[in-house]
C-alpha cells in the first residue's frame, strides 16, 4: 500500500469513519428539514449547497483520504476544480442580463 | 521488464498506477456530472417557470436512498479496513452489504421511477423531470457499475487475498475511491433536485 | 512483489511468454502497446483514406453542381443520387461524416492512438503502458464506434447530416443517422477517456530512473497535455450527447425551444430547451479538440526537427511551457466560435481576449522551431521535408485564425469558406503533414526498413502543392462571402459568381491529392519487405530512448532497464565523438 499503516492507524482510521458517518446522518437531517422551511430560491441555494459541500468534503476528505493525499492527486483535482468551475459559470454569465 | 508500480507506490510520487489512474478517471466524471448540472442551471435559469423539487419528487424516499447510499460508503471504507487488519470474513462481510445497500439504492429508485411512469409521467414532460430523470438515470448507471465491480471483488476476485493480498487491497481502495464518489454525487444531486 | 530479475532475462521471458500466445491473444486482442499502436495505425490510415474520399466525392459536386457523377454515381444508390447527380441530402451526409471521421476516427487515433501508443512507453523507458488491459480495450471500443459511424450511412435516411458540429435543433429532428452518430460518439469519447488516463498514468508512474520531467523528450510533453485535454474536455460533449439521445429518443426537449416548427407543424415536446446550450456543451471540448489535433504533431516535429539539425532544440523550457499554457488556456476560448450567437458585447470580449492570448504560445512553440534551424546542419531527408513545411503551413492556419478570434471580423467571416480554409491549413498541411513525417522517421524502428526517400520526396511535393491548391482559394472565396456548407457551391448567390471559378480548381487540386498519396501507399507497403534494411538499431542516429530498443522493440521494449543521464536533444556536444550523445549513455569513464 502507499503508505505502511499499522494495526494501531488503521482502527484510528476506523473510529474516524464512524464520527463521520454521524455527521453525515445529522447533516442529511438537517438538509431535508432546511428544506421544509421553504425558503426563497436564493437563501435555499445557498444553504442547501454548503450543506452539500460539507457532506461531500467529509466525504472526500476521509473516506477517500484525501486529506492525507499526495501532491499529484491534488494537482489534478485543483486544475479539475477550475475548469469544473468554468463549465458552471461561463454558460450562465453568458448574457449578462438576459438568458435564453 | 514488468510493469512497475502496480502494488507498491512509486517513491517521488508516493502513488501505485491504479491510484492515479481512478483519481484521474473520477476527475473526467466530475465534468461529466458537472456539465449536467451546469445544464440544470441554465435551463432552470431561463425558464419561465420552475417546480419545486418537493411538488414533483418523494422526499421521504430519496431520504432513505440518501441515508442507504451514505451507510453502503461507511461500509466499503470498513471493507478496505478490514483487509488492511487481516480479517478477511469482515471484510466479506463489509463488501457484501456494500453491494447489497447498492441493490437497496436501486430498489427504493425503482419505486420512484415506478410511480412516475404509472402515472403516465415521463422525461418529455417538462425541462424538470428531464433533467432529473438524466442525471438520477446516468447517476444510477454509475452505482450499477460500481456493484458489479464489487460483487465481483466480493466473489471470484476476493480469491486473490490467497495469491497476493496486497494488490486485493490496492484494488478495494480504488474501487472505494469510485463508489465514495458515486455516493458524493448524489450528496449534491439530492438536494439540488429534491429540495430547490 | 514484483520482483525484476536480471533484466535480460526477464525481456526474454516476456518475448518467449508472448510467443506462446495465440495468434488472437497476440495481433488482435493484444495487449502489447506496439501492436495496439500498429492496430490504430491501420485502422486510422484508412479511415483518414474513407474521409478522405467522402470529400472527393463533394468536391465534384462543387466543381460541377447537378453533373452526373462518373464511375462511382451509379454506385451511390437511387437514394442518394439518382443517375448519378448527388442529392442535396446526400450531400450533407457527405459534409458531416467527413469532419466527423476525419477528426474522430482518422486524425486523433493516429496522433494520440498510433503514435502516442507505439512511441511513448519507449521514449520514456517503460516496458509498456501502465494499464494494458485497458489500453486493449481502448482500441476495441474505439472500432466499434468506428464501424458505428460507417454504418449508419446504410440507414433509412442515411448518415447523420447535420454538420459534425451536429447544432440542435436541426440534429434533434434529423433522421436516424444522427442517432447512430450520437451511440458511436459515446464509444469514442469512452475510448478516449480510457486513453488519457492510460496516457498520463504510464507518463507520471513509468518514467525510467534518471528521466525527469526535464528530461523529457517534447514529443512525450505534448502527449502529457493532450491526455489531459482529452480527459477533461471530453465528458461534457458526452453529457451533451446523452442529452441529445434523451431528446431523440425520449422526448426530452434539452434543446428544443418551445413552439418551434418544422415542416409546417409545431412539435409536440414540452419545450423550454436551449439549442445554445448544445453549442456550449459542444464546443467545450470541440476547442480542446483542436489543440488535440495540433499537439502531438509539434511533438513529431520537435523530434524531427532536433534529429536533423544535429542540434538541440531551441527554447525546450519556453516550448514546455507554452505547451502547458495552451493547454489550460484551450478551456476558456470556446465561445468564439459562438460569437453570432447573440452573445451580450461583455462575454464577448472575453472570449475574443482569451482567444487573442492563446495565439501568445502557439507563436512561441513555432519560433523556438524556426530559431532551432538557426545555423544547423540540416538532413533533407523525406520527414524533415514535411516537417519544415509544417512550419510555414502552421503559419498560415495560425495568422488566418486572428481575424476569426476577433469578434468584429468574425461576424463577416463565420461560416464562410474561409473558416474552412483556416482550419485546413492548420489540420492537413499542418497535422497531418507532421503524421506523415513521423510514419517516415519511425518506419525504421517498427519495421527495421527504411521507406524510400525519392517515393517520399514526391509524396511531398506533390502534397504540398495540391494543399495549398486546394485551401488557398477557400480564403478567397471566403472573403467574398460564401458560406460553407453550401451543397452548389455558391452558385445561386450573387456575391459568389466573382469567386466561383475557383470550385473547379480546388476540387482538381484535391483528386491530384489523392494521387500523390498513390506514392505514399506504394511505399508503405513495398518497404516492408523490399525497404533498405537498416544497418542498426539507430539508423537516424538520434538520442532519445525510442532508439535504444532493438528493431523492432520485442515485448517489454527494453533488453536492460536504461537509466537516462542527460536531457533528450545531446546533439552536436563539443567534445563528444559522435555528434549525438543518447540519453541511456554512460558518461565516459574519465581518466
Amino acid at each position: 500500500m502507499s503508505e505502511h499503516h499499522t494495526a494501531e492507524d488503521i482502527k484510528k482510521h476506523v473510529r474516524v469513519y464512524i464520527n463521520v458517518f454521524v455527521a453525515l446522518m445529522a447533516l442529511t437531517v438537517i438538509t431535508v428539514g432546511i428544506s421544509y422551511l421553504h425558503l426563497s430560491v436564493v437563501p435555499a441555494i445557498i444553504l442547501a449547497l454548503v450543506v452539500a459541500t460539507i457532506k461531500g468534503s467529509l466525504v472526500a476528505s476521509y473516506f477517500m483520504h484525501l486529506i492525507s493525499e499526495k501532491r499529484m492527486i491534488f494537482a489534478a483535482l485543483i486544475l479539475t476544480g477550475i475548469f469544473f468551475i468554468v463549465l458552471m459559470a461561463l454558460p450562465v454569465l453568458y448574457h449578462g442580463d438576459k438568458f435564453y | 521488464m514488468q510493469i512497475p508500480y502496480t502494488v507498491h507506490p512509486r517513491p517521488d510520487t508516493g502513488l501505485f498506477n491504479a491510484k492515479l489512474g481512478v483519481w484521474l478517471f473520477l476527475a473526467s466524471e466530475v465534468m461529466l456530472f458537472g456539465a449536467l448540472f451546469s445544464s440544470y442551471v441554465l435551463l432552470r435559469e431561463g425558464a419561465l417557470t420552475w417546480p419545486h423539487g418537493y411538488e414533483i419528487l418523494n422526499i421521504p424516499l430519496a431520504t432513505l436512498n440518501t441515508v442507504v447510499l451514505i451507510s453502503s460508503s461507511i461500509t466499503m471504507v470498513m471493507a478496505w479496513a478490514s483487509l488492511k487488519l487481516n480479517d478477511f470474513a469482515k471484510y466479506k462481510r463489509y463488501i457484501g452489504s456494500t453491494v447489497l445497500l447498492g441493490f437497496g439504492f436501486l430498489i427504493i429508485k425503482s419505486f420512484e421511477y415506478g410511480a412516475k411512469f404509472s402515472h403516465g409521467i415521463g422525461p418529455g414532460d417538462s425541462t424538470f423531470l428531464a433533467i432529473y430523470f438524466t442525471l438520477t438515470g446516468l447517476h444510477g448507471l454509475h452505482v450499477i457499475g460500481g456493484m458489479i465491480v464489487n460483487g465481483y471483488l466480493w466473489g471470484p476476485g476476493s480469491k486473490m487475498w490467497q495469491s497476493d493480498p496486497e494488490r486485493l487491497t490496492n484494488r478495494i481502495e480504488v474501487a472505494g475511491l469510485y463508489w465514495h464518489f458515486v455516493d458524493l454525487v448524489w450528496i449534491f444531486l439530492f438536494p439540488v433536485l429534491y429540495l430547490l | 512483489m514484483a520482483h525484476v530479475a536480471t533484466a535480460g532475462h526477464a525481456v526474454h521471458d516476456a518475448a518467449h511468454h508472448e510467443e506462446e500466445l495465440t495468434f488472437i491473444r497476440r495481433y488482435v486482442f493484444s495487449q502489447d502497446h506496439k501492436v495496439i499502436g500498429i492496430q490504430y495505425l491501420i485502422t486510422s490510415l484508412l479511415f483518414l483514406f474513407f474521409g478522405f474520399t467522402l470529400m472527393m466525392l463533394m468536391r465534384w459536386q462543387l466543381a460541377y453542381p447537378g453533373q452526373p457523377i462518373p464511375f462511382i454515381g451509379g454506385l451511390l444508390g437511387e437514394a442518394n443520387a439518382p443517375g448519378g447527380i448527388m442529392l442535396p441530402e446526400f450531400y450533407n451526409q457527405l459534409g458531416a461524416m467527413h469532419g466527423t471521421i476525419m477528426v474522430f476516427l482518422g486524425v486523433v487515433p493516429l496522433a494520440v492512438g498510433a503514435f502516442g501508443n507505439y512511441v511513448v512507453p519507449l521514449q520514456i523507458g517503460a516496458p509498456d503502458m501502465a494499464f494494458p488491459k485497458l489500453n486493449m480495450m481502448s482500441y476495441w471500443v474505439y472500432f466499434v464506434g468506428g464501424v458505428t459511424m460507417l454504418a449508419s450511412f446504410f440507414l433509412p435516411g442515411g448518415a447523420a447530416n447535420s454538420g459534425w458540429t451536429s447544432y440542435a435543433p436541426l440534429s434533434v429532428v434529423a433522421t436516424t443517422g444522427q442517432t447512430a452518430w450520437l451511440f458511436a460518439m459515446v464509444f469514442l469519447i469512452t475510448s478516449s477517456l480510457l486513453g488519457s488516463v492510460n496516457f498520463i498514468v504510464t507518463i507520471v508512474q513509468l518514467r525510467a530512473k534518471g528521466l525527469s520531467f526535464t528530461r523529457l523528450p517534447f514529443f512525450v510533453w505534448a502527449q502529457l497535455v493532450t491526455a489531459f485535454l482529452l480527459l477533461l474536455a471530453f465528458p461534457p460533449l458526452e453529457a451533451a450527447g446523452v442529452m441529445q439521445l434523451m431528446d431523440r429518443l425520449a422526448g426530452t426537449s434539452f434543446f428544443l425551444p418551445s413552439g418551434l416548427v418544422v415542416a409546417g407543424q409545431v412539435l409536440d415536446v414540452s419545450g423550454g430547451g436551449s439549442p445554445i446550450l448544445w453549442q456550449h456543451l459542444f464546443w467545450f471540448l470541440a476547442h480542446p479538440e483542436v489543440y488535440v489535433l495540433i499537439l502531438p504533431a509539434m511533438g513529431i516535429v520537435g523530434e524531427i526537427i532536433a534529429n536533423n539539425t544535429r542540434k538541440p532544440l531551441w527554447g525546450y523550457k519556453s516550448l514546455v511551457y507554452a505547451t502547458i499554457f495552451l493547454g489550460f488556456m484551450s478551456f476558456i476560448v470556446w465561445a468564439h466560435h459562438m460569437f453570432l450567437t447573440g452573445m451580450g458585447t461583455v462575454i464577448s470580449t472575453f472570449f475574443q481576449t482569451t482567444t487573442m492570448i492563446i495565439s501568445i504560445p502557439s507563436v512561441i512553440i513555432l519560433t523556438a522551431f524556426f530559431i532551432s534551424l538557426w545555423g544547423a546542419s540540416i538532413r533533407f531527408n523525406t520527414q524533415m521535408l514535411f516537417a519544415l513545411a509544417f512550419l510555414p503551413m502552421f503559419g498560415i492556419g495560425g495568422l488566418t485564425g486572428l481575424p476569426l478570434g476577433l469578434a468584429p471580423t468574425d461576424i463577416h467571416l463565420h461560416d464562410t469558406y474561409y473558416v474552412i480554409g483556416h482550419f485546413h491549413y492548420v489540420v492537413a498541411p499542418g497535422t497531418i503533414f507532421a503524421l506523415f513525417a513521423g510514419v517516415y522517421h519511425w518506419y525504421p524502428k517498427v519495421t527495421g526498413r527504411r521507406m524510400s526517400d525519392t517515393l517520399g520526396k514526391v509524396h511531398f511535393w506533390g502534397s504540398l502543392v495540391c494543399m495549398n491548391g486546394i485551401f488557398m482559394p477557400m480564403f478567397i472565396q471566403g472573403l467574398a462571402g460564401v458560406s460553407r456548407r453550401l451543397y452548389d457551391g455558391g452558385q445561386q448567390y450573387a456575391h459568389a459568381q466573382g469567386v466561383l471559378q475557383w470550385n473547379e480548381f480546388m476540387s482538381v487540386a484535391a483528386w491530384s491529392l489523392a494521387i500523390f498519396q498513390l506514392p505514399f501507399m506504394i511505399n508503405f507497403f513495398l518497404s516492408i519487405w523490399k525497404g533498405r534494411k537498416v544497418e542498426n538499431d539507430n539508423p537516424w542516429e538520434a538520442t532519445t530512448l525510442d532508439w535504444a530498443t532493438p528493431t523492432p522493440p520485442p515485448h517489454g521494449n527494453f533488453a536492460k532497464v536504461p537509466e537516462v543521464y542527460r536531457g533528450p536533444y545531446e546533439y552536436s556536444v563539443p567534445g563528444h565523438p559522435t555528434d549525438f550523445f543518447p540519453q541511456n549513455e554512460p558518461e565516459p569513464a574519465k581518466g
